[in-house]
């Protein structure tokens, strides 16, 4: 009898400092300390507006636009608040032939070419911010042709926009798939339609 | 592979390895009431969190005791998050005003998937059958779920500390006093590298607020192809069974936030690996940078892998806590190894793509997986994460090779004891130790003795009970499941093999107190919600209980001195003995099962058949 009243007890105790006084004395300090990313590296126009988060991905499929992964979050793709893989294993119908869909959509651009494997398939949160170097290396001349860039001259801002390993051993490396297009209509915007 | 992959994977190996001593010795201290350099702030707040709950730090335990009290603490912690889930809607730090967990369904009176979950987070396993950001309001996060993630790792830590002492003590009545363990464990263990730990992941971009979620204005709006669906909500299918399309224009994007930070670092420190967001630590808010997922992964290793230096150090035989460390040590290499080759080679179905590792590209199997971590830092966290009993991912393991998921599920059977979860995995292995001595016993012919206790029948049925459960568990459960079509194989996302090893994986997860899961199946529903529920709670407690008892027992032996006989469990022998036993178990256990799932899948996929 006196452990349960104890068990009560303990219970809400430690409700009290693990649940309540912890996270809020994290996040006192993280809005101290990181106020920008603990909100989550917001990207702001002039007027306020949220364009994006600069490390959440975003949905790009426009030719003058690099083009992100495709993703299974939510029903329409990069739904931030419904995260998701495809969950395929590697032997479904649904996958290979999702697969031979995309890889068919990219080979217009690069006839005869492979295409990067991590263009056509899903990521895991499906919000990844990132594509490989490969990927964009495979899109140079699609999106420099559509703004009339030079293929140099997109290759250099796609490199701005790369990061290599941490520390040059940790992750794998990687090229920001919004801050490159955001990049890319500040230097010179789509001709209006 | 690349020998890039490779150097990550062994100097996260390397830091692991040099933690150990550390954290171990820190243990030793903390839970034998010695000083340690966080005593001058911590002490008073202990002093007064007994107090305040009644605990006599002076009083020891018996096992039954300790069970009791245990058990108590957990029912009533279960019932409280059972209430915040529920009542959520009416609580405060709710911005987005979910409504309460399974308020539609709770006409019937039972609320499964809030059973479910309360269960799941209760006993350290975390399985998540609920989309995070659309069902669990902040507070519930950080009152209810966050908080279970600190004390069922406590509880966890508690519970080997207690078999250590069992194996230490010699003719005591006790094993330690349950409120004492959990709470030092809690303030001394836990929260201060928490809140370090915390700040470190904001550093990286891991979110920590309160606010509502955001709504971006994309960039480049989408006009996408969705399922038609009808006024209430249900899919609508033409006549020839194929789904009616309509297009939809997609030009924002709703932001989830909230305090993750808080709770992402107890989940990967204290092995639960319940997700903040749905996509766990492969958001971007989860796990955004190389660096923060290196750091996560020595997390979920850091205390298992200390208890095993405690185990030598409490016992005064420190050889034998390596020993234990040089078996975990060969398993876990055998999993990253098999795990990296398989999904570092991708899959043979997906013609038209490159696969081949460059310097532009890790290659490999990248469906279900991010750039920023590649095939190597996905292959080394499912193996991780499955290894212990955290269950965090950062990749989806329903999409690896069919060999690549079998290292995850695999190592989930072997009963996480590569270092385990934090505490589960000591005690686990230490049944596995007391079998390896019976073994040893039964070959040379004599009483089997550990660390100078004899072994006798009743210690040996104790550990066999325990090892007996968690098959039983999985292989009926899954059993009924896959030969029910309506509420069983009807949930599942992919059809032939990988269905099969889908239902595999659930169980499996939930009686291992894993929480990963090959995710493609909706397990949310009355079936899977409660049947999943009973095989968590069956696999922690029932697993416990026996465990505990054996404790008591051990406690209550006279020790004998070493003889010529006595098989010594500090040589690379026992090291050797120990894997075997750990592989035979659960290898003779689990074969049938593994080849009709990933044996076959593996077999066809190479054969190019799809399902």
């Amino acid at each position: 009898m006196k452990n349960l009243i104890t068990a009560v007890l303990m219970t809400i105790v430690t409700t009290i400092l693990l649940g309540l006084v912890y996270p809020l004395a994290v996040t006192g300090l993280a809005q101290v300390i990181f106020r920008d990313k603990a909100n989550g590296q917001l990207i702001r126009r002039a007027d306020g507006t949220i364009t994006g988060s600069r490390i959440i991905g975003q949905p790009f499929s426009s030719p003058g636009y690099f083009h992100s992964r495709p993703s299974a979050a939510g029903t329409t793709g990069y739904d931030a608040s419904a995260s998701s893989g495809s969950n395929y294993g590697p032997t479904n119908k649904k996958l290979i032939e999702r697969i031979k869909a995309d890889v068919a959509q990219a080979q217009v651009d690069n006839p005869g070419r492979l295409v990067p494997v991590d263009l056509v398939t899903t990521s895991a949160s499906g919000l990844d911010p990132d594509s490989t170097p490969a990927a964009a290396e495979f899109q140079v001349a699609r999106v420099a042709g559509e703004r009339g860039l030079s293929e140099d001259e997109v290759r250099c801002i796609a490199a701005a926009h790369t990061s290599g390993r941490t520390f040059g051993l940790l992750g794998e490396p990687r090229v920001n798939v919004l801050l490159l297009n955001l990049a890319l209509d500040e230097r010179k915007p789509m001709p209006k339609p | 592979m690349t020998a890039n992959g490779w150097l990550q994977i062994l100097l996260f190996f390397a830091i692991t390895f040099a933690l150990t001593k550390p954290l171990g010795v820190f243990m030793t201290r903390v839970f034998g009431g010695e000083r340690t350099f966080l005593h001058p702030v911590l002490r008073p707040v202990e002093r007064l969190l007994y107090r305040l709950t009644g605990v006599d730090e002076t009083r020891e335990m018996r096992w039954t005791e300790y069970a009791t009290a245990m058990l108590l603490f957990s029912l009533v912690s279960l019932l409280l998050l059972y209430l915040i889930q529920r009542l959520q809607g009416v609580l405060p730090l709710n911005p987005q005003k979910l409504p309460g967990v399974d308020a539609a369904s709770s006409s019937t009176g039972f609320a499964a998937s809030a059973f479910n979950t309360a269960v799941s987070f209760t006993t350290n396993t975390n399985w998540q059958s609920y989309v995070p950001e659309t069902t669990m309001s902040y507070l519930t996060q950080m009152a209810g779920l966050a908080y279970h993630n600190f004390t069922s790792a406590a509880v966890g830590i508690a519970l080997a500390i207690a078999f250590i002492r069992g194996i230490a003590r010699r003719e005591s009545a006790t094993i330690g006093n349950f409120w004492v363990d959990f709470v030092r464990c809690n303030l001394y263990v836990l929260l201060p590298i928490c809140l370090v730990g915390a700040l470190v992941l904001v550093s990286q971009g891991v979110v920590q607020n309160f606010r509502p979620y955001d709504t971006a204005k994309l960039v480049d709006p989408q006009t996408v192809e969705v399922d038609k669906k009808d006024a209430a909500g249900n899919v609508i299918t033409n006549a020839d069974g194929t789904t009616q399309k309509e297009r939809q224009t997609v030009t924002e994007q709703t932001i989830a936030q909230g305090p993750v930070a808080s709770q992402e670092i107890i989940k990967e420190f204290g092995t639960n690996g319940g997700g903040f967001f749905n996509a766990n630590s492969a958001h971007p808010f989860e796990n955004p940078t190389p660096f923060s997922n290196f750091f996560e992964l020595l997390c979920i290793f850091a205390i298992s892998a200390g208890l095993t230096y405690t185990l030598g150090r409490m016992t005064g035989s420190q050889r034998h806590g390596w020993a234990v460390f040089a078996a975990m040590t060969v398993l876990f290499f055998v999993g990253i190894a098999v795990s990296y080759w398989a999904e570092a080679r991708g899959n043979p179905l997906l013609a038209g793509t490159d696969q081949t590792a460059s310097a532009l590209q890790p290659g490999g199997n990248m469906e279900g997986k991010e750039v920023r971590f590649g095939v190597a830092n996905s292959a080394l966290w499912a193996t991780v994460t499955t290894d212990t009993s955290c269950g965090a991912v950062n990749s989806m393991h329903d999409s690896f090779t069919p060999l690549g998921g079998l290292v995850p599920l695999t190592n989930i059977m072997l009963s996480e004891v590569v270092f385990g979860g934090v505490g589960s995995g000591l005690y686990g292995v230490l049944i596995y130790v007391v079998l390896s001595v019976f073994i040893a016993g039964l070959m040379v012919g004599r009483t089997p003795e550990y660390l100078g206790k004899k072994i006798e029948a009743y210690d040996v049925k104790m550990a066999m009970l325990n090892v007996l459960i968690f098959p039983l568990l999985i292989l009926v459960l899954a059993a009924i499941s896959s030969v029910a079509p309506s509420f069983g194989t009807s949930q599942l996302n992919n059809a032939g093999p990988h269905g099969l090893s889908e239902i595999l994986y659930a169980f499996t997860s939930g009686a291992g107190n894993n929480g990963s899961a090959f995710a493609g199946i909706s397990a949310n529903t009355y079936w899977y919600n409660t049947t999943t529920g009973l095989d968590m709670l069956f696999g922690r407690f029932f697993m416990i209980i026996p465990m505990l008892a054996l404790a008591g027992n051990l406690a209550r032996k006279k020790t004998v001195p070493p003889s010529l006989g006595t098989f010594p469990v500090t040589s690379p022998l026992f090291t050797t003995l120990l894997v075997s036993v750990i592989v035979i178990v659960g290898a003779l256990t689990f074969f049938p099962a593994l080849s009709l799932g990933p044996v076959v899948e593996h077999l066809l996929m190479r054969a190019c058949q799809t399902f």
